[in-house]
């Protein structure tokens, strides 16, 4: 062909569809009718981390349901012939012959030079470890009584697989039954801080004027305190007398009762904005009552947000707790959470000895990191159509 | 300039009121008055309760008198420097406190420097090289720093301390300064030890400001002016540093706002893992022991940094940024 020649004339044979050009491909149909929550769950799915971290946090949250289960002694076992014990390694090959997890029986020495009890490992005898077993008796919830457990300790030896305390308690089975204590005080503390930032923000969100300058005022001076000393002195405060039970509803109520100003700045925040969006001034012409605009209409476009803001929230609480409890303000024994239990370590002439009292360290850092990874996904994934 | 400052100054009288009203509250909340928690231990130690010093305190510090009066017996005096008096020690609160309000204060500033000089280089270089490696790993050790607690931090690095090196870390001087006059030998010893909790205290606060640093300079990054000038043959380096570097600054000043809470909360429990003279501990030893003047002193002590800590952040900002010096302070 040479250059000069003009292209032949191009003609599509098939019938003339003006609507071609509108017409949605079946993925492109899926995404366009999908809801909003729908459009977020996709979108979270893409935060990899957050996801794992998501499952990692329903892991641990079942298995506050089943702690009496999964931990193989009870919360207040005594070994007493096993002070300080080390942590016991799960082996499962003996002389070469494939056995099963099982552990080798501890001797305890009385090492009267430094004053310590010294372990050894007894190789010549391998004790299986019993699984689905009948162990230290408990009651379930503290109602069924029951002595079934997930693995227990063979019969003539024991299973300390992170090591004994002070007391010659088990440490795995206190660092299962402290979740309990642990991972509920944060989201019951979430929840207090939740409606009281929902109530405050949304008032002087809505309202505007003088309600809103005395609320951000309030919020700044609540903000100029740290939390931490202020934690300390309002716990210190809680009668002796409470019972453990009490204690906890308090230092809850203590945690939640500081930390609700970010989340009643966030409402707020969005409750300026949204209130001259069309909408809005579409639903107030239309005769709604600001309840009705404040619930049926403003508040769906941000729960999103919300809930994001209350999962960053509650690590904050956690670690709150474990600091408080950790320097002895806050929950008391015989209740147990993980910054009970850290309460041993303080001293670090007793962590040089015995390391594995600091091992309750690790689940915090887990939950933490995973409840940071998922907020962060969750706020990312809180606004769909960006 | 001078009005904006003049109203920085004014609001902080009505914040601080309000704040001193609430440690007040605060203090107040256990059953019965520091005397009677006093003379109840004096008793239960099998000591005399010497009646006449009762009395002098009751009237000085007005206990016998209604809750708002008392009140403003405490605030009156703390305006004259009298902080109360500490039923642990026997002694006044200001004599108590000594050098521990001012180390607080040195412990809390050189973080707050720390956090400026380790995030400021690591922000600046991972929003320039987003999704780079470095990039990456820094941001994971940055998550793993916000989600690490401070004090159990200090614990681990206490351990290890004492495994590899057989030392103690803690403490903010040598032992042999410990309640020796200031001299210059004592300062090099307190400078030595600075940096074991500074590092600590910091490391959650320093991986925030990376993260807010890389965010507000990526969207800086992303604007006209920054194609402008690389369109018209800027250098990057200079291109870098002349514009987006300066608007990306802001939040670096304004941040120890939010900064200072964060600090003095993790100082106070760091200090009492790793037992530094600060008023960490000795509020912690305050409240066990329901002293309750010198827990009121301390609180009050750390809140009053922190709202200074605003108003110097507020006043760099306005000298930083004409907009908000030119709003008067009255745009929020």
């Amino acid at each position: 062909m040479s250059a000069e020649q003009p292209l032949p004339h191009y003609v599509a044979r098939g019938a003339f569809d003006p609507h071609e050009a509108d017409a949605l491909t079946a993925g492109q149909e899926r995404y366009y009718l999908a809801s909003q929550w729908r459009l977020m769950w996709w979108k979270f799915r893409r935060h990899r981390i957050a996801v794992v971290s998501g499952a990692i946090l329903v892991a641990m949250y079942a298995t506050i349901l089943v702690s009496e289960i999964l931990a193989p002694y009870n919360l207040h076992t005594r070994a007493t012939d096993y002070l300080y014990a080390p942590p016991q390694a799960v082996h499962f090959f003996h002389d070469g012959s494939l056995i099963g997890p099982f552990v080798y029986p501890l001797e305890a020495r009385r090492n009267l030079e430094v004053l310590k009890w010294e372990y050894r490992e007894d190789t010549s005898r391998p004790l299986p470890i019993r699984f689905f077993c009948l162990g230290d008796s408990y009651e379930f919830w503290g109602a069924i009584e029951g002595r079934f457990h997930l693995a227990c300790a063979p019969r003539e030896g024991t299973l300390f697989l992170l090591g004994t305390d002070r007391l010659g308690r088990d440490i795995l089975s206190r660092i299962v039954y402290g979740a309990r204590i642990s991972l509920t005080i944060g989201l019951i503390g979430v929840a207090v801080s939740f409606s009281l930032g929902i109530v405050i923000g949304g008032l002087a969100g809505y309202y505007g004027g003088w309600i809103d300058n005395l609320t951000q005022r309030v919020i700044e001076i609540f903000r100029s305190f740290p939390h931490l000393p202020l934690w300390m002195a309002l716990s210190a405060a809680l009668p002796v007398t409470w019972s453990p039970l009490l204690i906890y509803i308090g230092i809850t109520l203590i945690l939640g009762l500081l930390d609700w100003t970010g989340l009643a700045r966030a409402v707020r925040s969005k409750l300026l904005a949204l209130r001259e969006e069309d909408f809005c001034t579409a639903a107030q012409l239309m005769g709604a009552s600001p309840k009705r605009i404040i619930g049926r209409h403003l508040m769906p476009s941000f729960t999103s947000h919300l809930i994001a803001s209350a999962t960053l929230s509650i690590p904050h609480m956690i670690l709150g707790e474990t600091a408080l409890s950790f320097l002895g303000l806050g929950l008391r024994p015989p209740i147990t959470s993980w910054g009970v239990l850290l309460n041993e370590a303080q001293n670090i002439n007793v962590v040089a000895l015995y390391p594995w009292l600091m091992l309750p360290v690790v689940p915090v850092i887990v939950v933490v990191l995973a409840f940071n990874f998922l907020g962060d996904g969750l706020r990312d994934a809180a606004d769909p159509y960006k | 300039m001078l009005r904006y400052i003049a109203h920085r100054f004014l609001i902080m009288v009505p914040t601080l009121l309000a704040i001193s009203f609430i440690v007040f509250v605060i203090i107040q909340l256990p059953p019965g008055d520091y005397l009677e928690t006093y003379i109840a231990e004096l008793q239960s130690r099998g000591e005399g309760v010497d009646i006449e010093k009762i009395q002098f305190l009751r009237e000085s510090y007005g206990l016998d008198k209604p809750f708002l009066v008392q009140y403003a017996y405490w605030v009156a005096g703390m305006v004259q420097g009298d902080f109360g008096y500490s039923f642990e020690f026997n002694l006044p609160v200001s004599q108590v406190v000594g050098d521990r309000l001012w180390l607080t204060a040195l412990v809390s500033v050189a973080t707050i420097a720390f956090t400026w000089i380790v995030a400021f280089p690591i922000g600046v270089y991972s929003a320039t090289h987003q999704y780079s490696w470095a990039d990456h790993s820094l941001t994971f050790v940055g998550f793993l720093g916000l989600a690490t607690p401070n004090f159990l931090l200090a614990l681990v690095l206490l351990y290890f301390a004492n495994v590899w090196f057989g030392t103690s870390i803690g403490g903010l001087m040598d032992e042999k300064f410990v309640g020796q006059p200031w001299s210059w030998a004592k300062l090099v010893s307190v400078l030595a030890h600075l940096w074991i909790p500074v590092i600590v205290i910091g490391t959650s606060g320093t991986a925030g400001m990376i993260r807010r640093l890389r965010a507000n300079l990526l969207d800086e990054l992303q604007k006209q002016y920054v194609v402008t000038g690389r369109a018209k043959g800027l250098p990057p380096f200079r291109l870098l540093v002349k514009y987006p570097l300066r608007m990306s600054l802001n939040p670096f000043i304004a941040d120890i706002g939010s900064l200072l809470p964060e600090i003095i909360s993790g100082a106070a429990i760091v200090s009492v893992v790793l037992s530094l003279p600060t008023t960490g501990p000795m509020l912690l030893e305050a409240l066990r022991s329901q002293d309750m003047y010198l827990a009121g002193s301390f609180l009050m002590f750390m809140a009053t940094l922190t709202v200074i800590g605003v108003l110097v952040s507020d006043l760099l900002l306005a000298i930083l940024d004409p907009r908000i010096r030119l709003g008067g302070g009255a745009v929020k």
